[in-house]
């Protein structure tokens, strides 16, 4: 239930305790573990608050919300706003586009971006590595420009209120995910490879059948920072979905809660809703979280 | 895919032997390496023409343009370029930014920094408030606005409350265009659990034997830091910086999200939080200029790679690259 972070093998200077020394090094005095703790204890609550905040008003009925001063835990609690917020909205609708779209998302991500990987560190062909400098220098190209362009292309495509512009371009891999797994790919041992090669196995046999079970833990980085990705993607949802029946959640929920009239307005529903947008997320990071933890490392050491 | 490995292989080399004669040849074997090598990275060839080089050139094109989308461009020359210039609301919108960025960047770096090193205390329950610390950052920004409207809601939120135990007048922090970017930069203070575990991983890789050699040197635990930790994990903050720089010119959602739940138009109140992108989105997509918003665009982009190119050739004075290396 707690973070842990990936164990990396300890540099061979460096002694065996190295991850339990303390942060500057100093001898413990009896106080400092107390001020520590405290000073933990009070940032952790702090970050904490906006999501306890979130919970107690989405437990809280209409007049004890809208009672002054606010309380800081309910009096009652009305588990009903939760099945009033799922029913004042297509609630269902949106969770199942919003499934349906993320798993595409994963899928198409994984299949390609593996691809595109194997393609850049266990092949060998000329020029491969200047090539592979420019998909690094792609990653700083900021994504705003795509914007318009996009739109303009998705619209002639009639592509406009599908799922297509969110799903199609994780069919064509990215800059950060190809980074990813190339990174773990590059540690794959030659000699297997040139094995398979003797064998009379193809680049694209070996891909699937010998490097494919050993890429697992890259793919499902990749896997679990496209389903977030997808999952939180306001932007895309907004430029491209605008019937009721496609929308997924983000969208889904601003659309209706910030176009109702706000006598309909309900802070507790919306409240309830962030929080069924939230708990899939949250199972999921406790379900994979050291996968999370090294695709957030990946990208800051070269 | 599946068909490149076994290409036609006589006729291929034939015709290339013919074409490529000035070059110093690749053996047959190469080419062969070649194009299989190209038609694995042939899903990424593709998607970065389309995803990459067509909308820069498309930008450029179209921002010389009138254009809503439904007529066919009209050429009007840097027309668009020179209405921005004199557009109250570019500069409007440039201040939000910058002053969100200005704000948000450096405090972002030394939220996260304390964050991990928070996450790194050697304490037994020290888990406990890592997962405290990271959970926050799982929320997705959309939510993180509708938890803050609620949160900092002058009427029944918990910030206004705590405020008055401190005696502060009370204040509707997001009826006020000032105010409400602090609070856009408060919430995204609640994602530093990202940054912070990047943090951490550098905290870790700083070998513990600096530390005993500075102690025995007489080093206070301030000196260390300033003198140890700080230069060997520059390399995290410069990644850190370009991320945090990059992220705050392009922020969007916070502003759509927030300013739709607490004022009458998307960007309020009084403009207060209509950011750049924010502007580029309402003229392309409520007003369908499409030509004006690629040209608002274009700048962002050659603001944005010249950003990160400068950030990358200060970073080579400052940054400390010896733990890589090691």
């Amino acid at each position: 239930m707690a973070v842990s972070l990936p164990q990396r093998p300890a540099p061979a200077n460096a002694p065996r305790n190295a991850s339990r020394r303390r942060a500057d090094g100093s001898t413990k005095k009896w106080y400092s573990s107390v001020v520590a703790r405290v000073v933990l204890v009070v940032i952790s609550l702090a970050f904490l608050a906006p999501l306890y905040w979130m919970v107690a008003s989405a437990l809280k009925s209409d007049e004890e919300l809208a009672a002054f001063p606010p309380t800081l835990w309910p009096r009652e609690l009305h588990w009903e706003n939760f099945s009033a917020a799922v029913q004042s909205m297509p609630f269902f609708t949106f969770f199942r586009n919003t499934v349906v779209v993320t798993a595409l998302s994963v899928v198409f991500s994984v299949v390609s971006n593996f691809i595109v990987a194997y393609g850049f560190s266990c092949l060998r062909w000329p020029g491969r590595d200047k090539v592979f400098y420019v998909v690094i220098a792609t990653l700083f190209i900021p994504f705003p420009i795509t914007l318009i362009p996009m739109f303009d292309l998705y619209a002639k495509l009639g592509w406009i209120n599908t799922w297509a512009p969110l799903v199609v371009p994780s069919m064509f891999a990215s800059a950060f995910y190809v980074f990813l797994i190339r990174q773990f790919l590059l540690q794959f041992p030659r000699d297997v490879l040139d094995a398979a090669s003797i064998d009379g196995a193809n680049a694209w046999r070996t891909l699937w059948f010998v490097v494919f079970p050993h890429a697992r833990p890259a793919l499902a980085t990749v896997a679990i920072f496209a389903a977030v990705g997808s999952w939180n993607d306001f932007m895309g949802p907004l430029l491209y979905l605008q019937d009721q029946d496609v929308q997924t959640l983000s969208i889904g929920i601003q659309a209706y809660t910030m176009t109702a009239s706000t006598e309909d307005f309900q802070y507790n529903q919306l409240m309830a809703v962030s929080f069924l947008v939230i708990v899939p997320l949250v199972v999921l990071f406790f379900v994979f979280q050291r996968y999370f933890i090294r695709g957030t490392t990946v990208g800051s050491f070269k | 895919m599946s068909t490149t490995t076994d290409p036609p292989r006589v006729a291929r080399e034939d015709h290339l032997s013919v074409r490529r004669h000035r070059r110093p040849p690749l053996s047959a074997r190469d080419r062969r390496r070649l194009w299989t090598g190209l038609a694995f990275v042939s899903p990424w060839i593709v998607g970065v023409c389309v995803f990459v080089v067509y909308p820069i050139v498309y930008s450029f094109v179209i921002s010389l343009t009138r254009y809503s989308g439904m007529n066919s461009p009209e050429f009007v020359g840097f027309t668009n370029y020179l209405s921005a210039a004199v557009d109250p609301l570019v500069s409007t919108s440039i201040g939000n930014t910058l002053l969100y960025a200005v704000v948000a960047v450096p405090c972002s770096l030394v939220v996260a920094l304390i964050v991990a090193i928070a996450m790194n205390q050697d304490l037994r329950e020290v888990r406990w408030y890592r997962t405290a610390l990271y959970i926050p950052s799982l929320v997705p920004t959309f939510a993180l606005g509708f938890i803050f409207i609620v949160f900092v809601n002058p009427q029944f939120g918990f910030v206004n409350q705590a405020m008055r135990i401190f005696g502060a007048e009370d204040v509707n922090l997001l009826g006020d265009p000032q105010t409400i970017k602090f609070v856009i930069v408060a919430m995204a203070q609640l994602a530093a659990g990202n940054a912070a575990i990047i943090f951490l991983a550098g905290l870790r890789a700083v070998p513990p034997t600096l530390y005993e050699a500075a102690r025995v040197d007489g080093a206070g635990p301030v000196r260390q830091f300033l003198s140890i930790t700080l230069p060997l994990i520059s390399p995290v903050i410069l990644f850190n910086l370009i991320t945090g720089i990059s992220s705050a010119l392009q922020i969007f959602t916070e502003g759509y999200v927030v300013s739709a739940g607490v004022s009458d138009a998307i960007g309020g109140p009084d403009n207060g939080t209509l950011f750049y992108m924010l502007y580029v989105y309402r003229n392309a997509f409520s007003y369908a200029s499409l030509g004006y918003a690629s040209a608002l665009a274009f700048l962002l982009f050659v603001v944005g790679v010249a950003l990160s190119a400068l950030v990358y050739v200060l970073s080579k004075r400052f940054v400390n690259y010896d733990l890589d290396a090691g």
